[in-house]
């Protein structure tokens, strides 16, 4: 799966669970500082994405990705 | 004004008669009703004898926003939604980093609920069980813990003075109010967003209630289900909502000027310690809630002409009712139940009765008890029934009782 279509694909999820505009939703972008995204959200976006892209992202991992351009990296790597 | 006056300056309510305080005041007038046939499944799947109720007349999901909806349980939504329309109707702008017009420190909530978030407790433990732990919302607890309608509120207004969400069934809506007023009174607030909310129209809640024979079963009358201190009434009929308050010190209120409904001038908490849900036989823990709220207000029994029942339509709750304001304040009492209109809304059922109250004396007009064609010849005071009564009342009181034996009586004064 190409990067720009897992960058979409976070972008669906994280304006389906946190109501950002998927338009904002940018490789740079933090999830906790610019977009405003809380822990217990990240949750919810970590396993919609485990299910989209067939990954697995232990809490661990989870704690790492702090931009989108983090969650695209992890998922090419362990998709 | 004494140091010790607490006023309203502000009301909000989404009930089964409309989704603000100003539908829901026309549709009591107009003698609308919020009874409904309940038209979903599970009634008959369980077969549930009572299969009518009172749903709010506007959905949440047409006032907040998407993501808004799907981090709140319904009741948490609507004790929001109320809120938001009496802050404002109190003349505030929400809060933001440049502007802050309560100072956070002197500002807190009380807003109570009898159940809080049933919904979110039965949905995510269904996911739970079909689908397993990765479907189970991070947001379950702060869904359906009771004190999550009063802290939403408190985020959205930035309440830093202590957030307080009184549990005492049918009576936390006026427990909110009463807690409030205590808040202020004592020093701990200037202004206080104060109320009840409750939205548990489930299949446990109606099987569970029908259980305990307290609901109507005049299912081919919905709209005349509710008929609080009629011979013919059977029970109550369940209804959903929430009634929020903007309380204030009169000082901090005549310092900006603002517009004041009524003043909370008295309230009165006692227990039954008697049954878990049957009320004491002799009303006491009633009688003695309406005199500590009077003689907190300073009020004699004739300045009080008029109580807004808390009479939920069940049999024995009614007359027991009418027997304990009469032994308290005596015959010359109007009594009117907004029941027979709005349905029973269990912990928003004494904060947006309150607001009733107040608009009562505010305006000069008790409405009606709807369904009320043929009085109980044991209910010995007169109660508004047919028209509203207009009539400038000096002193109003709203009783709320609830399972547990929670009697919770407020004194309301014209401004």
């Amino acid at each position: 799966m190409a990067n720009e279509e897992i960058t979409q694909g976070l972008a669906s999820i994280v304006e389906e669970v946190a109501g950002v505009d998927a338009e904002e939703v940018s490789v740079e972008k933090s999830f906790v500082d610019d977009l405003d995204i809380d822990s217990l959200s990240m949750v919810e976006i970590a396993v919609q994405a485990e299910d989209k892209f067939g990954v697995k992202i232990p809490d661990d991992e989870l704690a790492n990705l702090k931009t989108v351009g983090d969650a695209v990296d992890y998922i090419v790597k362990n998709a | 004004m004494t140091v010790n006056d607490v006023v309203i300056t502000g009301m909000g309510a989404t009930t089964p008669l409309g989704g603000d305080v100003a539908s829901t005041w026309d549709g009591l007038l107009n003698g609308a009703s919020g009874g409904r046939p309940l038209e979903e499944d599970w009634v008959d799947t369980y077969d549930l004898p009572s299969r009518i109720a009172a749903p709010l007349a506007v959905e949440p999901s047409e006032v907040l926003p998407r993501v808004r909806l799907r981090r709140m349980d319904r009741c948490e939504q609507i004790a929001l939604i109320a809120a938001r329309q009496a802050w404002s109707d109190a003349g505030f702008d929400l809060p933001d980093e440049q502007h802050e017009p309560v100072d956070p420190e002197r500002l807190g909530v009380s807003i109570g609920t009898g159940i809080g978030g049933p919904n979110t407790l039965l949905e995510q433990h269904d996911l739970l069980k079909s689908q397993g732990l990765r479907k189970v919302s991070p947001l379950t607890v702060p869904m359906l813990m009771p004190n999550g309608p009063a802290a939403h509120v408190s985020i959205e207004l930035r309440a830093r003075a202590g957030v307080h969400s009184p549990a005492s069934a049918c009576a936390s809506g006026a427990e909110g109010l009463a807690k409030a007023l205590d808040m202020i009174r004592s020093g701990r607030a200037d202004v206080v967003v104060a109320g009840g909310a409750e939205a548990c129209i489930r299949p446990i809640t109606v099987a569970g209630f029908s259980q305990s024979r307290t609901l109507s079963t005049r299912n081919d009358d919905p709209e005349g289900a509710s008929r609080p201190f009629d011979a013919a009434r059977d029970g109550f009929v369940m209804g959903e909502g929430s009634g929020v308050v903007v309380l204030e010190s009169a000082e901090h209120a005549a310092a900006r000027g603002a517009r004041v409904y009524a003043r909370l001038a008295g309230a009165g908490i006692t227990s039954d310690a008697y049954h878990i849900t049957g009320n004491h036989p002799d009303g006491i823990g009633q009688v003695n809630a309406i005199n500590e709220a009077i003689g907190s207000a300073g009020l004699s029994t004739t300045d009080v002409e008029h109580v807004n029942a808390h009479a939920t339509s069940t049999v024995v709750g009614d007359v027991g009712e009418a027997a304990a304001v009469r032994k308290a304040l005596g015959d010359h009492v109007l009594l009117t139940a907004p029941k027979g209109a709005l349905g029973h809304l269990v912990g928003g059922a004494g904060a947006v009765e309150s607001i009733i109250t107040v608009l009562s004396l505010y305006h000069g007009v008790i409405p009606a008890t709807r369904n009320l064609e043929e009085p109980d010849p044991k209910v010995e005071l007169e109660v508004v029934a047919g028209e509203p009564r207009t009539k400038q009342l000096t002193a109003a009181v709203n009783d709320s009782f609830g399972f547990g034996g929670h009697n919770v009586a407020l004194a309301f004064t014209r401004a």
